[in-house]
């Protein structure tokens, strides 16, 4: 604890960033034995041996694994909207500013709230992406947001705590409204066709091992979900 | 769960509900009882089948709530779908029909769960679009009939939202309705973009601030959006992030609760 108030006195945004994590597991009903319960299922998260990163178990496990999500997704869009497309419109330009802006919001929330529960930062590989090409880059964004619906859609039952569940309905509804924008703008009108909503109305939900096979093939960390909960 | 229970918390909101209501609620008053319950078959067969023995009350409140307001938008867009001349291209009539299809879609699959479930679908409401006369021309001006959609949309989202810690005790029932949330979000940003495409407001794809781009007669549906502290911690300028506090509020879309949503779909209620 010491070693926190020094740290504080000498960096403001530890402070903050302290200060929110707080907050947050006030917030979450978990205060200080959670925060016991935290520290002593760290060695769950972390970075293995062989370099790759474990998400950790229980609802600490699943803010993880959207905080991997978030980060690859706002590390997509800072490329993206460092140097536009070839052919940009105005329009999109500004609408993929703010998609950038709410997944570097959706990053640094999860970041905060894990504290020093949170997964070292992700390193990716987007060598498959033509950024210059605009139908390379909204085939990318297109596959990126409906994959993030359907894992929020699929980690909604893993959550343990109704707090973070309905925090992952504020973040997955507008993820959803990204999905639809973008795949308007590959061809309008299949903002919810059969690829991703089902005769019944109702859209994919993929489980994390399902969505960290296809995310993988953009990242050069390696996430295991091994410890995640399964129902 | 009785449509009568959610008339008694519309009329909580709504004093008027119940002059309203009054012929149709002696109706109801028979309908969904115990003994209507009983009277029902076992459901058997559908995925709802192994979550029986669990399924709440409230969890089948839940789903007569959410049945309530899928009745609503289902009829709301077979009605538009029914006027042809209220869409200048095929291209949004074709988008609408897509949605109509999606909420006829979760009103028949919500009516099985709920069966499933042992619970007993409500009956749909009898429905006044225009509101008491609020939107006289909803099935006749374009941008009329997409404020309306645009606002049941954008409700509709939060609705779910605000339903999902009551289903947390059942995967199965949660999981369908995280599953439908979604779908609501995408038909709620295909609204505003046709809104848009049209000069009938300027709005995005997604929630800024709490405006709605139609004015004060929907205010009710977009309050509360404009917030940027999510589980205490602030978003505009997190981390030192040139983070607006637009951006801030578009990225976290708020729940709504039941009482909330109810007294926003009252005056589309005969």
């Amino acid at each position: 604890m010491k070693k926190e108030t020094d740290l504080n006195v000498t960096n403001p945004e530890v402070l903050s960033t302290s200060l929110s994590r707080r907050n947050f597991l006030a917030f979450a009903g978990i205060g200080v034995l959670g925060t016991a319960l935290v520290s002593s299922c760290k060695r769950d998260s972390g970075v293995m041996p062989d370099g790759t990163i474990d998400l950790g178990g229980g609802d600490i496990g699943i803010l993880n694994y959207a905080y991997a999500l978030e980060q690859l997704e706002a590390a997509f869009y800072t490329k993206v909207a460092s140097s536009f497309y070839a052919g940009a419109s105005a329009d999109e330009i500004s609408r993929l500013t703010e998609i950038r802006n709410h997944e570097i919001a959706h990053r640094e929330f999860f970041k905060n709230a894990l504290g020093s529960s949170a997964i070292p930062d992700l390193e990716v590989d987007f060598s498959s992406i033509d950024f210059n090409s605009r139908n390379s880059v909204l085939a990318t964004a297109k596959a990126f947001e409906d994959l993030g619906v359907s894992a929020y859609n699929g980690a909604g039952k893993l959550i343990v705590n109704g707090d973070y569940l309905l925090l992952a309905g504020k973040i997955v509804s507008v993820e959803a409204r990204h999905a639809a924008y973008i795949r308007d703008i590959i061809s309008n009108g299949s903002f919810a066709n059969s690829e991703v909503v089902d005769s019944n109305g109702l859209e994919l939900s993929r489980d994390p091992n399902a969505v960290l096979s296809i995310a993988g093939t953009f990242l050069k960390s390696k996430i295991s979900a091994k410890n995640l909960p399964t129902s | 769960m009785n449509f009568g229970n959610i008339l008694n918390e519309i009329e909580s909101t709504d004093p008027e509900v119940f002059e309203k209501v009054s012929q149709r609620r002696h109706i109801f008053k028979s309908f969904g009882t115990k003994v209507a319950l009983a009277a029902l078959p076992f459901a058997i067969g559908s995925m709802f089948k192994k979550a029986y023995g669990q399924t709440t009350g409230s969890i089948i409140d839940v789903l007569n709530f959410a049945l309530t307001l899928e009745y609503l938008e289902a009829a709301f867009y077979e009605q538009g779908s029914a006027n042809p001349a209220l869409f200048p291209t095929s291209a949004a009539a074709s988008a609408i029909a897509t949605i109509g299809q999606h909420e006829t879609a979760h009103v028949n699959f919500l009516k099985s769960a709920i069966l499933a479930s042992g619970g007993t679908p409500v009956s749909s409401p009898v429905f006044d679009f225009t509101a008491g006369g609020t939107f006289p021309d909803v099935f006749v001006s374009y941008q009329t009939f997409l404020a309306v959609a645009q606002t049941f949309e954008d409700t509709g989202v939060r609705a779910y939202k605000g339903q999902a810690g009551n289903l947390i005790s059942n995967n199965d029932v949660l999981t369908a309705a995280l599953n439908i949330h979604s779908v609501e979000a995408r038909h709620a940003a295909h609204i505003r973009q046709m809104r848009k495409a049209n000069g009938f407001g300027d709005v995005k794809p997604w929630i800024t601030n709490n405006d709605s781009g139609i004015g004060a007669v929907v205010q009710a549906s977009y309050d509360g959006e404009e917030n940027t502290l999510q589980a205490g911690i602030q978003i505009k300028d997190i981390n030192g992030k040139a983070i607006s506090m637009s951006d801030a509020s578009e990225a976290f879309d708020e729940p709504l609760s039941k009482d909330q949503i109810l007294a926003i779909v009252a005056p589309f209620i005969v």
